[in-house]
């Protein structure tokens, strides 16, 4: 039994080295100032994928991603790790899309690729930790949903068994396929890049890369076909683009201000021991320990 | 109609406090708004259901009693929320942020194109000026979390689209009962009306819940970790301090991020909302998603070797040092001035 695996990654800033240039003035990420890594969980959600594939031969994995020109490092990175092709969905009216807007155009995407068992994708991405676009996408494309996965188990005669961690508690679970599966932190890290797998694709552009690039790639991609990434614009899933980016977009950024908290008369304590002592003998004797 | 709806998560016949807590902030909004407040409830055996709500300040409260509806499970919980929705056109609905809430919000809203939005610190009743098209939307539910980076809380907003839904973390909001004899007129749906045999398409094979191992939640005391404890080994002296002082350990993102402990003991906006007599933050910088979890603490110590760290100032003590300096001194003066 083989299956077709498509697994959603999303490119995003890296919150734990964020500056002050993070959020534009409309109240959108501003992507450009910030590094961009393969988000976390997207990569357990790879992990799982590609053990499928280990363990039933024939098994493609499918990497769609959404976002600017330069979210092609993910299908790469994806490539490098195991992956068989990669799609890039990139269009300026995708722009300052919510969360519904987003599973919109993704959902329309996987109509665009068609066949497909499971579709894999971090339980959320760690630049706005909603959780949503997962479940969005299954509700779009009519199917079920297993969220807060830690491992796959197994897949039989249509239907995928799933250990999930929740925030009390473990379930098994059994759905029938397609469905999709949302993956924790606590699965798994993906395996590393293979050298390989480097080999075959570092040379891996979408057109948009091949025309920007120094040297001339027709010859090498007409030889090797698999080295080029599609890029999908709105047009080309076939989506509305009404229901695009920030025009498909329920919700909206009202305000954004910047905290500043109500300062305390704080008062300061070298760490020597007899001011360590004294704070404690303060403590005990207000009662607020002891 | 445009009322108020709370969806409530009941394991084994209990409401869960985050409901309850919800459904205290959605009184308070209805009160505003001039609404009814109005609960939902999907599971089994659901006969207590009603004296555990009412007491909240329920005016209605919906109730699909039905086998298959519990353990929950994603297509079932969403057929009822979408139809009982597309019928009652509420203006507002309240969900936790839990592994239900946050299964079950995005399939009812991405159904019903009405936008969510998640993991809200605070929810407020406000006007919105539309300058483009010239047009005022009266009495929107502003949704507010804390986004991107750290230092920027957001205001949400969703003019056109109904239900405005919103999840909320357990501890977010108080809880309170209004009137422990209040009356509202309790619904009983015929389940088959809302869910398809198709929607039963995931079953669950196992399953193990327990009670959450720490209790940071009502603990009066806590000592919590950051990034800047550096190492595994130095956060066991936290546990050290907590063992002495009575207390129970808590810790930021970045520390569980980092593997210092475990994700259960995460305080702020992604983790637990606490309010303890006493936080002793060590080694946390004090991202405002963190602060938003404990600024409510009524005396707060930093620890940390950085005087210039965000988060002091808000603290009522400040003391500038590394973790494993300071703690086994408060270990040591507390044995000492308590013999």
């Amino acid at each position: 039994m083989s299956l077709k695996i498509i697994v959603l990654a999303k490119q995003v800033p890296d919150t734990r080295n964020v500056g002050k240039d993070a959020m534009k003035a409309d109240g959108t990420v501003n992507r450009a100032a910030l590094p961009a890594i393969f988000n976390p969980e997207d990569l357990n959600a790879l992990e799982q994928a590609l053990r499928l594939k280990d363990t039933y031969p024939g098994t493609t994995v499918t990497i769609l991603t959404m976002g600017p020109g330069r979210a092609a490092e993910v299908i790469r990175e994806g490539l490098y790790r195991g992956a068989d092709e990669g799609f890039l969905l990139t269009d300026r009216a995708f722009a300052g899309a919510d969360t519904l807007a987003t599973s919109y155009a993704i959902s329309m995407a996987i109509r665009k690729i068609k066949d497909y068992d499971l579709i894999i994708c971090g339980r959320q991405a760690i630049d706005g930790d909603t959780a949503q676009v997962g479940p969005q996408v299954a509700e779009k494309l009519g199917i079920s949903q297993i969220t807060y996965a830690e491992e796959i188990r197994k897949v039989e005669e249509g239907v995928i068994t799933v250990k999930r961690r929740l925030e009390r508690g473990i379930e098994v679970v059994a759905g029938k396929l397609p469905i999709v599966v949302t993956v924790n932190s606590s699965a798994p890290d993906c395996r590393p890049r293979n050298a390989r797998f480097i080999q075959k694709y570092k040379h891996a552009k979408t057109v948009t890369e091949k025309q920007t690039a120094v040297a001339d790639y027709t010859e090498l991609f007409n030889i090797r076909p698999y080295l080029n990434l599609e890029e999908w614009s709105v047009a080309d899933v076939n989506a509305d683009v009404k229901a695009c980016g920030l025009s498909g977009s329920p919700t909206k950024v009202k305000k954004i201000e910047s905290v500043i908290f109500q300062a305390k008369e704080s008062k300061s304590i070298a760490p020597t021991d007899d001011e360590m002592d004294a704070l404690m003998k303060e403590l005990i004797a207000n009662h607020t320990i002891g | 109609m445009n009322n108020l709806f709370v969806y409530c998560e009941i394991e084994e016949g209990i409401v869960a406090e985050v409901s309850l807590e919800l459904l205290t902030k959605g009184r308070s909004l209805a009160n505003q708004l001039g609404c009814k407040l109005e609960a939902v409830v999907a599971g089994c055996d659901l006969a207590n259901v009603g004296e555990q709500l009412f007491p909240f300040g329920v005016d209605v409260l919906h109730v699909f009693d039905d086998k298959r509806l519990f353990p929950y499970t994603s297509l079932p919980h969403t057929s009822i929320l979408i139809k009982l929705f597309q019928a009652e056109e509420p203006q507002i609905a309240l969900m936790g942020a839990t592994s239900i809430g946050r299964d079950l919000g995005p399939r009812v809203s991405s159904a019903l194109t009405s936008g969510l939005t998640a993991d809200c610190t605070s929810l407020e009743i406000g006007d919105h000026e539309e300058k483009k098209e010239n047009k005022v939307y009266k009495d929107l539910l502003y949704q507010i979390r804390p986004a991107f980076g750290g230092n920027i809380v957001a205001t949400i907003i969703n003019p056109a689209c109904r239900p405005q839904m919103a999840t909320v973390r357990e501890g977010v909001m108080k809880k309170e009962i209004v009137d422990a004899n209040y009356k509202g007129e309790t619904i009983q749906h015929n389940v088959n009306e809302f869910v398809n045999d198709t929607d039963f398409v995931v079953e669950v094979i196992e399953r193990h819940m327990e009670k959450s191992k720490t209790n940071i939640k009502g603990a009066p005391i806590i000592i919590a970790g950051g990034y800047g404890v550096g190492s595994k080994e130095t956060f066991n002296l936290l546990h050290d301090l907590a063992a002495v002082i009575g207390g129970e350990v808590g810790a930021s993102r970045a520390a569980v991020d980092a593997g210092y402990t475990e994700h259960d003991r995460q305080i702020g906006q992604t983790g637990i909302t606490v309010r303890p007599k006493l936080y002793i933050a060590c080694g946390i910088s004090g991202q405002i998603q963190h602060i938003a979890g404990m600024q409510e603490s009524s005396i707060i110590i930093s620890v940390n070797n950085d005087p210039a760290a965000p988060i002091n100032a808000i603290a009522d003590y400040v003391i500038t040092g590394t973790v494993e300096e300071v703690v086994p001194k408060m270990i040591k003066y507390y044995k000492q001035n308590t013999k």
